[in-house]
């Protein structure tokens, strides 16, 4: 293996672990009847969305975007791009938001169905689909 | 990756909160998960595509930590000169964060303060009704 394509894959191997973790978290999402195992597949999911984001903002020899307290910058030092760790702070909160209004849909869940596992609460959901055909039947045979 | 405050955040966040709120969710639920009797085969198939699909996509992409890579010639290099003379703020990403980014941090603290509502109307109450449930378990139950 000549050296351009051993500096290719190690420049494109921080994107392939990414996509393995990602995918990762899509396979719990897919895969997995349990709303708690689902929802920590899709935090996963997040956490690699957010790590390809930093991974762009890195500068070969930079550092973290803080400056010197008096202001007076080197222009010699090299600084990481500040913007992709702004919108994955931002990211990060949203995240947790939507996290946590996703596991209070489950306890909700929980209460009326008594389960959390998909196929049970499909198994229910049919049950009251098939008890109520049944009643409207039942009128209509009345009425008739 | 130089990221310090992402870190700080990631690790009080995704570490301390949501892990606090998946246990807390997991006391109210179940502990144990039934056995799935589904074959995993699709979404491994679905998975596998998809993630091929990716690692194709990459192959474009610049390298890690590529100084002349697009996302480091545009908009960041001008941040990082008008900060210094603009906000005086040392930290660049507070100065992003809270000055040029303010109403999208406001928009991000709406986005929070409306999960938090929606929150409490799923769960609130939710004493009463399984004491209610407890008491009386033939109209207090589901429907």
């Amino acid at each position: 293996m000549d050296s351009g394509t051993l500096d290719f894959i190690v420049g494109h191997l921080n994107y392939w672990l990414f996509i393995l973790l990602m995918m990762t978290g899509l396979y719990i999402v897919v895969a997995k009847g349990n709303l708690v195992k689902k929802i920590v597949g899709l935090n996963i999911f997040q956490t690699s969305v957010f790590m390809l984001y930093i991974s762009i903002g890195k500068v070969t020899g930079g550092t973290a975007p803080i400056f010197p307290l008096d202001m007076k910058v080197d222009p010699d030092v090299v600084y990481s791009n500040p913007l992709p760790h702004v919108l994955i702070l931002t990211a990060i909160v949203v995240g947790i938001a939507t996290t946590s209004l996703g596991l209070a849909l489950i306890i909700r869940i929980r209460e009326e169905y008594h389960t959390i596992e998909e196929d049970q609460i499909a198994e229910v959901e049919n049950a009251v689909l098939k008890s109520e055909q049944w009643a409207s039947e039942q009128a209509a045979g009345e009425h008739s | 990756m130089d990221a310090v405050d992402v870190a700080f955040t990631e690790a009080a966040v995704g570490a301390g909160i949501s892990t606090v709120l998946m246990l807390g969710t997991l006391a109210l639920t179940a502990r144990s998960e039934r056995s799935s009797s589904r074959s995993s085969f699709v979404p491994l198939l679905a998975v596998l595509v998809t993630g091929a699909a990716l690692v194709y996509g990459t192959l474009d992409m610049p390298s890690f930590g590529q100084s002349d890579a697009p996302a480091q010639t545009h908009v960041g290099p001008d941040y990082l000169e008008r900060i210094p003379h603009e906000v005086g703020v040392p930290n660049a990403v507070t100065a992003i964060l809270a000055s040029y980014r303010g109403y999208d941090t406001l928009g991000e603290t709406a986005v929070v303060f409306a999960a938090g509502i929606g929150v409490l109307m799923l769960i609130s109450g939710l004493r009463t009704r399984r004491r209610k449930e407890e008491d009386d378990p033939d109209t207090g139950g589901s429907a």
